[in-house]
């Protein structure tokens, strides 16, 4: 599932080197501020949809109900913030409470799976929403929280939008270490397993449940970290970051790039930053837009992106280097 | 006591409306394992088309119960053209399945603001159920009663469909052992595609037949959308009856709970759902086809 | 390509807008902020033109679309480059559309947006910016106990509207137990506050308040529980009052119904239908106003639009005559952004699609409210129902009759604020 093999090592070191360059290198070929933060927002989307991934391409149960979590995170930090703690403690305690609600979660939506996976979390997510929304005392209700200052750790100021992309840019790239080691490790294997047999795997005696409860904890985690980068980011927390569609788009962004790759979420979290803040400026009916490149992908590349795009790029390779027409059979193998 | 009278009488119809957005819902999933989530998008379109028939923007002008089987005849075909244009070829892929359906939705939704406006749509109650039916000092609409009795037809039109007739066999054979149903020789792919567009068709006639209560606006499809969810969930996936008793528990959930705990009003239609699925995960009529 | 150029040469928007890769605006090489009167006023706009509240946001931007054909698109003496930018009606898309439109697009003044919460999404960040905004949202606080010097509300706060209505409901229906119904959220709270505070000084008193969720797909659960009153009142926003108001007609009752400036809103009248007749409404504009520049305005809209105008539209047309006029004094020169803010504050004027308006100390409009009645007699440009009007109060501020200091001293109207009283 993760990358391919085949590639040899040493080329596949200097292209992550390259691609990490490339990330450094971003605010200062773009000076104009307003692209910075786009890409900025595209990163901490990519850590939100890194963290579902987790659950739906390695552990093979879909959830509509990560705003919640990314939410109640979001939201501790802006109420501690506002009610005059320091960001350190407000960072620990809602990275806390966020693993403490996701554990919570897991408790709840793991006795089932499928589609009834989806819906208990679909329903504790618009729980979470509903008290968001509903609890004026400690949330202001749709009215928000407003975050006054982004922090400066070590003297080093997030104010700028180039001083959030980089703070952001380090990290992303942990998450996306911890996730690389995460799928390579043991338990990542078992994983896969419990998604691909679970019945095999139970008779093998792995405890199914217990892996996928650490799966979702470290789901839980990446999440939580995306909702405080975006309380950061934004300044400013409502309701709405936590709706249906909020979830529905982490989802989207996760299928879209391919479920169940390291780059996959990543490159779903661009095209939907990218098609909502950016092309909206340029093509009113952007939505429609949006929708049409859903179906598209799922036309051209049911996959997602990213092995889609592998895989006519192989096919292509082949067809180059034997200039036959052999075998486009080794395409669908999910 | 009318208070009560009222919210029962409500509950009822809301439950009836409910039925003919979900069975179709319930039948695809049951069938085909679709999770259609462009269910509510038909909805809206059916309201949309239906009340534009009406209107007689297009030259004609179609009285409301033939401009609701022309709408929902039309919402069939969409559905059957995406069945075989796009569902068709994504076969046990649900994470493709969503990603199409959601996609497929956002395209609606985007389509019916730029072709009808954004501005909300009164449809007009049927003449001759204008009126009130009085009963006991309470009036209750004549139409809301109408709106009962087709819900009741319809679950009994679609029962004797599923329990009497070659396709109805067909259906229940499909969703009990889809590899045996194909072995004995069922054309399970035609049959997709008829299920698919009779789901389609009955989202699209009860958006038509909502239309005078609810109206027709942008956001409708995304309103209805979680109240089918819930039903089917509830009732149980692939069930006729489910969806009908989903239906009426959620009409009478949806109502009271509003009513009488307003304050939870944002958890009522969820907590009895999870509810369920903790305790009973295929739903209370899981398994029963009818 | 949905974005106005309307400067007459060809805008640098336009020609990146035709390069398919907006990449290249992002090696950032643009033309340094010029001399005023030279380079095209730039003007933004946050709007919704996707989605549940796109009616409202497609309206504003007729509004401003409108005002600007009007003047051929030059006001105060300079051209103008008009960016409208959706937001998708989210906090987290309006932040990010306001940075476009400061940032990218170096606009001079920000009209919108539309919601409460957008507008609170971005308020910290058009003050950091200094960038004048005449918003459209209604959010009670931000011209009130927490101003924001660079923010203009030429529209109404959420109560303002429903501070007359509460007067004349008391004093004029001589309404005495009222059942308020309307969204569960901060634009719903601060209209019902304002009614019943308003309501209650006059001898009024709401004796339940019901809060339906802003998707509801079905009322009537909620209209079963009015008994026990005198009159109603609603402050539905968007397609809702349409659907309230049928709900209640269809469960057979017969209270009086008032509304604010959303419920009754000029723009349904093309599809209110028997169940809104008898509705009485109090709005910042009404398409009643027989002025010369009223006149102007709706035929505008019907020329270019084919559209009955509401309030979204007037409002920020009359948005686009106070930025004008300020530009105007001070010569065509919004470069000095504080300078330019003390202009648009200090705007007077007489004739404008709702009337006389002028700015109290905190930024917020003072200004004319109408109350009407919802009738068949009268209509007009092809409607089956009309807006009448019945009465007009004159300067009213967002205080409505109390002294400012008075009215500042309690809490923001809220759910539970004022509290319900016994009666």
């Amino acid at each position: 599932m993760s990358a391919p093999d085949k590639t040899p090592h040493a080329g596949r070191y200097i292209a992550i080197a390259i691609a990490i360059l490339a990330l450094i290198a971003v605010p200062y070929a773009i000076t104009e501020s307003y692209y910075v933060n786009i890409a900025s927002q595209i990163l901490l989307y990519a850590i939100f949809a890194i963290g579902i991934n987790v659950l739906v391409g390695y552990a093979g149960l879909v959830s509509l109900g990560h705003a919640g979590l990314f939410g109640i995170a979001a939201y501790i930090v802006a109420y501690l913030l506002a009610a005059g703690h320091g960001h350190v403690f407000a960072i620990v305690a809602a990275l806390a409470i966020g693993l403490a609600a996701t554990a919570c979660f897991a408790a709840l939506a793991l006795r089932a799976t499928g589609i009834s996976f989806i819906m208990i979390t679909l329903a504790l997510g618009e729980i979470i929403w509903g008290v968001a929304y509903r609890w004026i005392s400690l949330t202001n209700g749709d009215n928000g929280i407003s975050v006054a200052a982004r922090p400066a750790p070590f003297g080093f100021s997030l104010a700028s939008a180039k001083g959030f992309y980089d703070a952001t840019l380090i990290v992303f790239l942990l998450a996306v270490m911890a996730v690389t080691i995460f799928v390579r490790s043991p338990l990542g294997a078992a994983l896969c397993g419990t998604r691909d047999q679970p019945r095999r795997m139970r008779a093998l005696g792995y405890h199914v449940w217990m892996i996928r409860f650490w799966a979702f904890m470290l789901s839980g985690l990446l999440t939580s970290v995306a909702g405080i980068l975006f309380v950061y980011y934004n300044q400013f927390i409502s309701p709405q970051a936590l709706a249906l569609t909020a979830s529905a788009e982490g989802l989207l962004m996760v299928i879209s790039g391919g479920a169940g790759t390291l780059l996959g979420p990543i490159v779903g979290a661009a095209l939907l930053v990218i098609v909502k803040n950016v092309v909206s400026a340029y093509v009113t009916r952007w939505n429609f837009m949006l929708g049409a490149t859903f179906v598209a992908i799922v036309v051209f590349m049911p996959e997602g992106l990213v092995p889609g795009a592998v895989r006519l790029a192989r096919s292509a390779l082949k067809a180059g280097a034997r200039q036959k027409t052999q075998s486009p059979l080794a395409v669908t193998k999910r | 006591m009318t208070f009560w009278l009222l919210l029962t009488v409500n509950s009822v119809t809301f439950g009836g409306l409910l039925f003919l957005l979900s069975a179709g819902f319930s039948l695809i999933f049951g069938l085909m394992r679709i999770p259609n989530l462009t269910h509510g998008s038909m909805f809206m379109v059916g309201a949309y088309l239906g009340t534009t028939f009406l209107s007689g923007a297009l030259g004609f002008k179609l009285n409301f119960w033939l401009a609701a089987i022309l709408a929902a005849v039309e919402v069939a075909i969409l559905g059957g053209l995406m069945e075989r244009l796009l569902l068709r070829r994504l076969a046990g892929q649900p994470l493709a399945q969503v990603l199409v359906t959601l996609g497929v939705s956002f395209m609606v939704a985007d389509l019916c603001l730029m072709g009808w406006g954004g501005d909300p749509i009164s449809v007009g109650t049927p003449p001759g159920l204008a009126g009130f039916v009085r009963w006991g000092g309470a009036a209750f609409p004549l139409y809301r009663m109408a709106v009962i009795a087709i819900a009741v037809v319809f679950a009994a039109a679609l029962w004797i469909m599923l329990d009497r007739t070659r396709l109805g066999a067909m259906i229940r054979a499909g969703v009990d052992d889809p590899q045996m149903a194909r072995v004995v020789g069922i054309r399970v792919s035609q049959l997709f595609t008829i299920v698919f567009a009779l789901g389609a068709g009955l989202a699209g006639f009860a958006g038509m037949i909502g239309g005078p209560i609810l109206s027709v606006y942008p956001g409708l499809d995304q309103d209805m959308l979680p109240l089918a969810l819930v039903v089917v969930i509830l009732g149980g996936t692939g069930s006729l009856l489910g969806s009908f008793v989903g239906s009426i528990i959620i009409g009478f959930i949806y109502n009271f709970g509003q009513a009488l705990l307003p304050e939870l009003a944002y958890f009522i239609l969820f907590l009895p759902m999870v509810l369920v699925l903790l305790l009973r995960p295929q739903g209370l009529f899981g398994g029963q086809i009818i | 390509m949905s974005r106005k150029f309307m400067s007459g040469k060809v805008s640098r928007r336009a020609v990146l807008a035709g390069t398919a890769v907006g990449a290249a605006a992002a090696l950032g090489r643009f033309p340094t902020p010029a001399i005023a009167d030279t380079e095209p006023f730039r003007l933004g706009l946050l709007t919704v033109k996707t989605g549940p509240l796109a009616q409202g946001g497609i309206q504003m931007e007729q509004g401003v679309l409108t005002y600007l054909k009007e003047k051929n698109y030059t006001i105060g003496g300079r051209k103008v480059d008009f960016i409208s930018a959706d937001t998708g009606g989210n906090p987290a898309g309006t932040k990010t559309k306001a940075q476009e439109l400061v940032e990218r697009d170096k606009v001079d003044v920000i009209l919108g947006p539309l919601a409460a919460f957008e507008l609170y999404a971005i308020s910290d960040y058009i003050k950091e910016q200094k960038t004048p905004t005449l918003s459209l949202a209604a959010a009670d606080n931000l011209t009130q106990r927490t101003p924001n010097p660079y923010l203009l509300r030429a529209s109404a706060t959420s109560s303002q509207a429903m501070q007359p209505m509460g007067h004349y409901a008391a004093t004029e229906l001589k309404l005495k137990r009222v059942v308020t119904v309307t969204e569960d959220f901060a634009f719903g709270y601060e209209q019902m506050g304002g009614f019943q505070a308003a309501f209650a000084k006059d001898g009024g008193c709401v004796v339940n308040k019901l809060w339906p969720p802003l998707s509801t797909p079905d009322y009537t659960p909620y209209v079963a529980q009015i008994s026990d009153c005198d009159g109603v009142c609603q402050g539905f926003a968007g397609s809702n009052p349409l659907r309230f108001m049928k709900a209640y007609a269809g469960a057979g009752l017969k209270y009086p119904v008032v509304t604010g400036e959303t419920g009754g809103d000029d723009a349904l009248l093309k599809n209110f239908g028997e169940e809104a007749i008898g509705l009485i409404g109090c709005c910042p504009y009404t398409i009643d106003l027989e002025t010369e520049a009223n006149h102007r305005f709706i035929d505008g809209m019907i020329k270019n639009y084919d559209s009955i105008p509401g309030q979204y539209a007037a409002l920020l047309y009359v948005n686009c005559q106070v930025v004008d006029a300020a530009l105007k004094a001070t010569g065509g020169d919004a470069s000095d952004k504080d300078k330019f803010m003390a202009a648009l504050k200090a705007v007077n004027l007489t004739d404008t699609p709702r009337g006389p308006l002028k700015f109290d100390h905190l930024n917020n409009v003072i200004g004319t409210f109408y109350i009407r009645r919802v009738q068949t007699e009268g209509a007009k440009y092809g409607l089956k129902v009309w807006n009448k009007t019945i009465k007009t109060y004159e300067n009213v501020s967002q205080f409505w009759t109390w002294p400012e200091a008075e009215f500042l001293a309690h809490p923001v109207y809220s759910r539970d604020y004022p509290p319900l009283t016994k009666c």
